[in-house]
């Protein structure tokens, strides 16, 4: 296959995937909605809970009339299964991307590959983990995170494959950009189940609905907390220590008060202050969801909004469409030529 | 680190407080969690307007275009340091309170966490039942029996153990390494920033552009833009020098990503000094080459044209290699020329080059590569303005007292030149001539003292980090003791970072000492979330 051969094949297989993945939302909708007035409370005083255990996982259909029980089962079986389909093409758009560049390369080139990546993360995330932590209460949240934001990469992030530049030909960005997306996902994460916590903290007697088969609030606080405290070290390896060394070694300085780096900076600093005031100051709940809540909103302005702010970032993957590239004529001899090779990692 | 007021005596007003009292208020304010946290937020936020706000430091040219631009908000920002946020001193404020802060907070734990890592587990409390996470169960087995079996599940688990015959309990405890890596990441936050400060401090960062085929060597005055740190000493600056002697790149002539250049290698012969034998290295982006502590880097490149003037007089009044820079990928390049020495009058050229010249509406430049170059540049006459004294930049031209070469028309006059050929200026004026192409290297050159130290500490940060955040530190006690029909057995629990999972593990120690539930719709209680 030619690089345009697998170029075309990864558009389509991410446009694939994110059919395959609005399926399984469908289904998973199918399944929540019928489950809608079925109270939790029969359910849930008959089966004890398992000391730190997890709570009525929706597959406990014990109330529900034996035919719609095993149609609701079904859904949600069918569901997860399309999910699943959804990441192996998902993969398959990813390696296909890959495979389109030339030299052959990982897919994290810019923006719209790092979406594409983080996405593909996320599900399969979601997908490998679903049985062993019963999250299938997550499913509708997860799918309606993946798509829309395979939209917004397909819709605007989009760009047609292209070689590297010459500053990006670095094992470290392998290990810098992994680490990166990782963390974004996990904070991602975290970020959704910390607004679940906010909403479901407003009505925690409910019984019927959503919301009635969400964890409880102690569980929720903790699974954020959780996600927090594996993405922060990851975070700090992404942005810490890797970047750093990255940094030098093709831009001349490890630290540089770059906009990408200052904002990432500010999202570790927020996050730390998460961590700490759980830690140490005792904060729980619904303090410390909208101190994580505060680091989602810094960590993605990093990814997003402030490419419109800063045109001076030496980050020049992010160099958003409507950011005019900005040329300099320069007039100072004290100004490195824009012609510079390590213009953009 | 809870804040508690002083207490004040009775003599006093109320409220009133001594110098010392007020002191020592103030230093528990500093060094509470909650001022910590605030110092946190507060970091975050003031370096926020240093990724909005034109940085000098980072962009020096693009911050001077911002302040031209925006000519009334310019003092107002000068004065509050917006320009270089981070060594102004709100920023430092805030950093160095954090600092002190944060030894103010580490030096009492250490201390604590000293006397706590040699103390036994505390003993049981009389009642386990009032703990939140405890369970209770009836067994057959006698209690001393329940008590060994206890003492060995948990010691196999990691706890550190003690036992109380007499009143019939098991202490344990686990986890006293949280608090160490907890201790460890705050010190290298110090670490980390003593390697940053000795880096700006005694560090420096300089460029300068060198022609393929020419030189340079390791002093101030051969730098084009030097930004040294605040203690920065010249007299320690390695004596090395470096040839530039070939400069290889290969463009992209299909493909997508045609006109894009990559594998960018500069050939560089350099001694590390004077007497030193020459060595070569390869130098590419990503690869810098290390001098001692100097590292070199390759970090932009572009053409000079040869360019010859001659004046009214028919006297070569410029010729060289000029350095022009380029405004985009294509390697359009801009670049002035100055010949003050030309007489009658001094001349001027300032205009642009292209590497692969072409015309469509306008002049520009198919490729980066020098397949067609060509250079289009306008002319002034009369007075630059270099006489007076002040220092200009090569690459601006001072029209103001210049007048600009016009054809009989009118028209401005445009030197148009394809490579190896000569125009002569309108009125006898002289002329210009396009003799040769040359290319030039943009060289970083930095010395960054305490990198490692700030690398080292980062790591350690991270080892720590990872310690306080996945050990959890846990007491759990047992107690048994003869009842009615049995044994009576309590489990009780305590995590001590108030995120771990207590009723999980006391399952796992319960099931591991063999316990069934006495009362099976008994729960453990579980702490409900909320501020506590």
């Amino acid at each position: 296959m030619t690089d345009a051969d697998w170029e075309t094949l990864s558009n389509q297989a991410i446009a694939a995937a994110g059919l395959v993945y609005f399926l399984a939302l469908l289904a998973h909708l199918v399944e929540w909605s019928s489950l809608r007035k079925v109270s939790t409370r029969s359910v849930s005083a008959s089966v004890p809970v398992a000391a730190g255990g997890v709570s009525t996982p929706p597959g406990d259909h014990a109330t529900v009339g034996r035919d719609e029980g095993s149609r609701t089962a079904m859904f949600g079986r069918l569901g997860v299964l399309l999910t699943g389909l959804g990441v192996l093409v998902h993969l398959v758009g990813l390696l296909a991307r890959g495979l389109a560049a030339d030299p052959d390369r990982v897919p994290w080139g810019n923006m719209y590959e790092f979406t594409v990546s983080g996405t593909f993360m996320i599900a399969a995330g979601y997908v490998l983990l679903v049985r062993r932590f019963a999250w299938q209460w997550l499913a509708p949240i997860v799918l309606t995170v993946v798509l829309s934001l395979l939209m917004v990469s397909v819709i605007w992030l989009y760009s047609p494959v292209a070689p590297l530049t010459e500053a990006l030909y670095s094992p470290w960005l392998v290990i810098h950009v992994v680490s990166a997306v990782l963390a974004t996902a996990a904070f991602t994460l975290g970020g959704i189940l910390s607004v679940l916590y906010l909403v479901k903290e407003r009505r925690p007697a409910t019984t019927t609905g959503y919301l009635a088969r969400v964890p409880e609030l102690r569980q929720l606080d903790q699974m954020a907390y959780r996600l927090h405290a594996f993405a922060f070290p990851v975070w700090t390896f992404a942005v810490l220590i890797t970047g750093p060394i990255w940094a030098h070694q093709a831009w001349s300085s490890y630290w540089n008060w770059d906009p990408k780096e200052v904002w990432a900076f500010i999202t570790w600093v927020v996050y730390a202050a998460y961590l700490h005031a759980r830690t140490t100051a005792g904060w729980k709940g619904r303090r410390a969801a909208y101190l994580a809540l505060l680091g989602t909103a810094t960590l993605w302005f990093n990814f997003i909004g402030i490419n419109y702010f800063s045109t001076t970032s030496q980050h020049s993957y992010a160099s958003a469409p409507a950011v005019e590239q900005a040329v300099d004529l320069s007039v100072a001899p004290s100004v490195p030529p824009p012609g510079q090779l390590s213009g953009s990692s | 680190m809870s804040a508690t007021l002083v207490k004040e005596p009775e003599t006093r007003r109320p409220g009133e407080l001594g110098p010392r009292e007020l002191a020592r208020w103030a230093w528990r304010q500093l060094v509470s969690m909650r001022t910590a946290l605030i110092l946190l937020l507060l970091l975050a936020l003031a370096a926020i307007p240093g990724s909005i706000v034109p940085q000098r430091d980072v962009d020096s040219l693009k911050t001077s275009r911002w302040q031209e631009q925006h000519p009334t908000l310019t003092p107002i920002y000068e004065r509050l340091g917006l320009f270089s946020v981070y060594d102004s001193p709100w920023f430092s404020a805030i950093y160095l309170l954090l600092m002190v802060s944060l030894v103010g907070c580490i030096i009492p734990r250490s201390l604590v966490y000293f006397r706590a890592m040699r103390a036994a587990p505390p003993d049981a409390p009389r009642r386990l039942t009032r703990l939140p996470d405890h369970a209770t169960y009836k067994v057959d087995q006698p209690a001393t029996e329940v008590l060994a079996r206890a003492t060995k599940v948990l010691r196999r688990r990691r706890y550190r153990v003690t036992t109380s015959e007499e009143d019939g309990w098991v202490a344990a405890e686990r986890g006293y390494l949280r608090e160490a890596g907890n201790l460890l990441f705050h010190l290298s936050v110090l670490v980390v920033l003593l390697g940053f400060a000795l880096g700006g401090l005694f560090g420096y960062r300089g460029g300068v552009i060198v022609l393929v085929g020419g030189g340079f060597s390791n002093n101030l005055t051969q730098y084009d833009d030097f930004v040294p740190g605040s203690l920065f000493d010249q007299t320690g600056m390695e004596p090395f020098s470096f040839d530039v002697d070939d400069f290889d790149i290969e463009w992209l002539t299909e493909g997508r990503a045609q006109g894009q250049a990559r594998s960018f290698v500069s050939h560089l012969t350099y001694r590390t000094d004077p007497g030193a034998p020459d060595e070569e290295y390869d130098l590419r982006v990503n690869h810098p080459l290390a001098i001692g502590d100097t590292e070199i880097f390759l970090i932009g490149h572009g053409y000079a044209p040869v360019i010859t003037i001659r004046d009214g007089n028919g006297d070569v009044a410029y010729s060289g290699p000029t350095i022009f820079l380029p405004v985009d990928p294509t390697f359009r390049s801009f670049g002035v020329v100055k010949a003050p020495d030309a007489r009658p009058t001094q001349i001027g050229l300032t205009g642009e080059f292209y590497p692969t010249y072409d015309f469509n509406d306008g002049p520009y430049s198919l490729f980066g590569d020098a397949l067609n170059p060509a250079l289009s540049m306008t002319v002034f006459t009369g007075d630059l303005g270099m006489d007076n004294g002040t220092p200009q930049s090569v690459y601006v031209l001072d029209t103001d007292a210049a007048t600009q070469v016009e054809k009989a028309d009118g028209q401005a006059f445009r030197v148009d030149l394809a490579m190896g050929s000569t125009v002569e200026l309108p009125e006898g004026a002289g002329s210009v001539s396009f003799d040769g192409l040359e290319r030039w290297n943009k060289i970083q050159i930095s010395r960054t003292p305490g990198k490692f130290v700030a690398l080292g500490g980062v790591v350690l940060a991270l080892v720590g980090l990872l310690a306080s955040l996945f050990i959890r530190p846990r007491r759990v006690w047992v107690r048994a003791r003869a009842g009615e029909g049995g044994t009576l057995v309590e489990v009780a629990g305590l995590d001590r970072s108030g995120n771990g999972d207590v009723p999980a593990e006391l399952a796992v120690v319960a099931e591991l000492l063999g316990l069934v539930r006495a009362e099976p719709d008994e729960r453990t209680n579980q702490r409900v979330g909320g501020p506590t």
